[in-house]
Order: structure tokens, then C-alpha cells, then sequence
């Protein structure tokens, strides 16, 4: 799967996700960047009931709990994403993390598993 | 800078009807706070207000009677009343009138408030994948905080049953049936670690404020409260608000800890001055992260000060007397407006059976709101 694509102020150098053509911070321009797929856990929860739809789309086989977080990186930049535990009570902060672009918001496995 | 006065107070029953509008509970409190002050509508010499979901506040003069007076709309989140009341005292400081009205209400349908990713800017997907879920930020805020500072998931219990047991002795309130800790902590998981049972509900209420200048206030037959400060405050970079796609690395910002030393700053006091205070209780743990970022505590001592009861209404920071957001329900509009409502009436000694014992002087209130807004005054008699 494809690393995510963020934006980095030419001026401050901080890294922005998603990308975006002014830097949050001081406001110039930036540049596409290509994003760490490692990170840490930084915090989490859990999804308990099904989000209202619309919106949102249940998967095909109906809604499950599912988790959600944010994962640090290397470029000082905390990333939102569906978090794919096997065991929602396994999830800790700090554990390592692969994260990768999908067809839709950015999705983190625990490093070492598929 | 000269000093506002908040001559009159009122405020609708808060919680959930069939019938009542948004714009009745309004005139409800509109009517009561010029009651309060002791005026008639027509000594009101300009008019601020709004709601976040239900109508335009302006439109109120239809039944309160066409005097002409000018009235401004303002509709900013959370930050609605507390924006409604910078404006009323810059009206008074700026010599526009000496009585001034700000007035916030809403009414909310039942259920989680379910925004679209459009209007906030992002891509569609984060609501097909259902990230467009507000207790989302709230569980991985305070879960981050937990992790940090050593809060156990019982003192997020113990928020709310506080909340419960001061909405219980409020008249007004939504939700007046105390409910124990560990019924709290068994409610569901809504949002981990945060329960049914700690999170405020949308519901339906107005609070109204008639502020005058001194000279005014000489002449009116209300019971004045001196507002010392009122500000807002947007987030600066850096801070961790709800639908963020990213934060920022590195230690947090935090616009309730600028909005709260600004005001501070403004009014010439310290957290330890205060003795009783409003914070933004959307759900428990917003209320521990508040404490301290309002300045009242440093981060992690909220376990120790919330097992001692340091929060109760007898204890030495009494924090949401009225049972706050969790007991009286979350009007967007109206909210900023009901704590400083509360304080009004703790400050004048007419709290009734949640009055905190040792006459207190000084207040606080505390709003906090997407998309990283805060509103803070501080009051005194």
C-alpha cells in the first residue's frame, strides 16, 4: 500500500497532513511530500456504536466496534487513521505502527502484522 | 478600563421538550433578565445574541416590541454567548449604550451532533469511514491525558456523579437523579475511556444577561455582579482539536489555557482568587483537562483534588455547581451564558440548595468548542 502524501512549509518546516498548498502555521507556501509509513501510537479509542449514516458507510458484512487513533512520525506529525487491531483490548499508546494511504482515511496496523 | 456591570440574569428550564422552541426559551430568559435588572425592553439601548441550530436571535424584538434598537447576530459555536457578551461590553465601553442585552439559546434534535466532512473542510471519506464522530476527540484526548498524568477512568466517574448530585439540587436542570460512580462506570462504552454516563447531551435552553455601565447601574434595582474580564480566544498551531486529520508533534497548545490567562490578565486576578467556577464539562474528561488548563491545577493533580472533594460545592474549588453540561444538557448557544448565570447567582448568595457556604467573590466561567474556540470571563461583587 502507498505512503501518505503531506505538504512542507519551504519556510518553517512543518509537515502538514493532508497536503495543502499554505503551511498551518505561518501561512507560505509549501511542498508535496512523501510521508514516514512507521510511527508510534500516540492515542486512541474505540468506535463503539455505528456512526450515523449518512455520512458513513458500513462495511458490506455490517457494522463492528472499530478503533481509531492518531500515530506519531518521524516529521513531528500526528496522523488520524482506522487503527486494524485483531484484539481491541490489546491497543496500547506507544506501540510501533505501519501506516498507508487507502482509497479512503489513512489506515495503521501494529508493526509485524500484515 | 472601566468596569461592566451585570445588572439582571435570567434563564429558561434547560433539557428536552416536545413543543418549546429555541426561540421561546429565549424570550423566556430575555424576559426574566430584564425582570431581574428591574427595566423595561425599552431601556435596552443595544442587543447581541445568537444560537447555533435554532434562528436568529434579531428576530426576538418581534415579540419583545420594536423599539428600534440595534441588535447584531452572532453565531460562533460554543462560543456563541460568550462572544455575544465581548460584544456587549465593548458596546458599553465604547459609549454606544450604558443597558445592554446578550442573549444565546438553541435547540437541538436527539443524538450525537452529526456534521459533514464538507463543511469542515474535509475530504468525504473521513464520514464514509466514520470519523465524522465527536466523542471520538473527546476518548482519545483524556485518553492521551490518562496516559500522561496518571488519571484513573474512577476519577472520570466521579465527575460526573458529582454533576449528577449538583444538577439534583438545581430546579433548572436537565438531569436532577444523583447516579453513583460505578453505575457511571458500567453505563457503555461510548467512546473509550469515556462511558453513557460522562457525556453531556444536545439539548434545549437559553440564558440572558442585561450588562450596564456603573452610572447606568445607579439608577437600576437589580443586585449587580462586576464582570472583570470576558474573552475569546481561536486556537493557535499546535493544538489537538476534533475532525483533525493531523496534529502538530510536540507539546500541546491550548486555546482554553490562552483564553483563561488572558482573562485572568485582563480582570488583575489568580486562579487561587477564584471560589467557584464553570468549566466546559462536554464530558468528565473535559472537565479534569480543564482544570488545568484553566490554571487551577497542574497537570495529574486533578486525581488526588477530585478523591478529596476539593470540586464539591463544600470544597475548596467548587467546579459546575449548577451540575454543568453533563446535569443541564448542552444548548451550543446557550451554554456560555448559563455558567455565567450560575456564577451571578453564587456571587449574589442566591444559589439556594447548591450555594457555596463562605460567600464567595470571585467567579470564573469556562467555554470550549469546535473548532478550538474558548470563551473565559471572571466575575466579582
Amino acid at each position: 500500500m502507498p505512503a501518505l502524501v503531506g505538504s512542507r512549509c519551504a519556510g518553517c518546516e512543518v509537515t502538514a497532513y493532508p497536503a495543502d498548498g499554505s503551511c498551518p502555521r505561518c501561512g507560505r507556501d509549501t511542498e508535496t511530500v512523501t510521508l514516514s509509513t512507521s510511527g508510534t501510537l500516540w492515542t486512541w479509542t474505540v468506535q463503539r456504536y455505528a456512526p450515523k449514516s449518512p455520512p458513513y458507510v458500513p462495511p458490506p458484512e455490517g457494522f463492528r466496534p472499530f478503533a481509531v487513533g492518531y500515530v506519531e512520525l518521524p516529521e513531528r506529525l500526528r496522523v488520524a487513521a482506522v487503527l486494524d487491531f485483531a484484539d481491541l483490548g490489546a491497543i496500547r499508546i506507544g506501540a510501533p505502527m505501519r501506516i498507508e494511504a487507502t482509497g479512503g482515511v489513512p489506515r495503521a496496523v501494529p508493526a509485524g502484522e500484515k | 478600563m472601566d468596569d461592566v456591570l451585570i445588572a439582571g440574569a435570567g434563564i429558561s428550564r434547560f433539557g428536552r421538550t416536545e413543543h418549546t422552541t429555541g426561540r421561546q426559551h429565549a424570550l423566556y430568559a430575555v424576559r426574566a433578565a430584564l425582570a431581574d435588572a428591574g427595566i423595561p425592553w425599552s431601556r435596552v439601548g443595544a442587543a447581541f445574541g445568537g444560537s447555533d441550530a435554532a434562528g436568529l436571535a434579531d428576530t426576538l424584538v418581534s415579540q419583545l416590541g420594536l423599539t428600534g434598537v440595534p441588535f447584531v447576530n452572532v453565531k460562533n459555536g460554543c462560543a456563541t454567548g460568550g462572544s455575544a457578551l465581548v460584544s456587549a461590553v465593548n458596546a458599553i465601553r465604547a459609549g454606544l449604550a450604558d443597558v445592554v442585552l446578550a442573549v444565546g439559546f438553541d435547540k437541538h434534535p436527539r443524538g450525537a451532533f452529526d456534521p459533514l466532512p464538507a463543511d469542515w473542510g474535509l475530504d468525504d471519506a473521513y464520514g464514509r469511514d466514520g470519523l465524522m464522530v465527536t466523542t471520538q476527540f473527546f476518548g482519545m484526548k483524556i485518553q492521551r491525558y490518562m496516559h500522561e498524568y496518571g488519571i484513573s477512568a474512577r476519577t472520570l466517574a466521579l465527575v460526573a456523579e458529582k454533576a449528577y448530585r449538583n444538577g439534583s439540587r438545581n430546579p433548572n436542570a436537565w438531569r436532577r437523579t444523583p447516579i453513583g460512580a460505578d453505575e457511571i462506570l458500567a453505563s457503555g462504552l461510548v467512546s473509550d475511556p469515556l462511558t453513557r454516563y460522562m457525556f453531556c447531551s444536545p439539548g434545549e435552553g437559553a440564558a440572558a444577561l442585561v450588562l450596564c455601565s456603573p452610572e447606568a447601574a445607579a439608577g437600576l434595582a437589580g443586585v449587580p455582579v462586576t464582570l472583570r474580564s470576558a474573552v475569546v480566544r481561536s486556537r493557535r498551531f499546535g493544538s489537538f482539536e476534533v475532525f483533525s486529520p493531523s496534529i502538530a508533534g510536540g507539546e500541546l497548545t491550548s486555546v482554553s489555557r490562552d483564553a483563561a490567562g488572558a482573562a485572568f490578565e485582563a480582570a488583575g486576578v489568580a486562579p487561587g482568587d477564584v471560589g467557584v467556577c464553570q468549566l466546559q464539562d462536554t464530558e468528565s474528561g473535559a472537565e479534569v483537562m480543564h482544570l488545568a488548563e484553566c490554571g487551577f491545577c497542574a497537570d495529574g493533580e486533578q486525581e488526588k483534588l477530585i478523591a478529596e472533594g476539593a470540586t464539591e460545592i463544600g470544597g475548596s474549588l467548587p467546579v459546575n455547581t449548577d451540575g454543568g453540561c453533563i446535569a443541564n444538557g448542552e444548548p451550543i448557544g446557550a451554554s456560555g451564558l448559563r455558567q455565567v448565570y450560575e456564577i451571578v447567582q453564587q456571587l449574589r448568595g442566591r444559589a439556594g440548595e447548591r450555594q457555596v457556604p463562605g460567600e464567595p467573590r470571585v467567579g470564573f466561567t469556562h467555554v470550549y468548542g469546535a473548532p478550538g474556540v474558548s470563551a473565559c470571563t471572571v466575575l466579582s461583587r
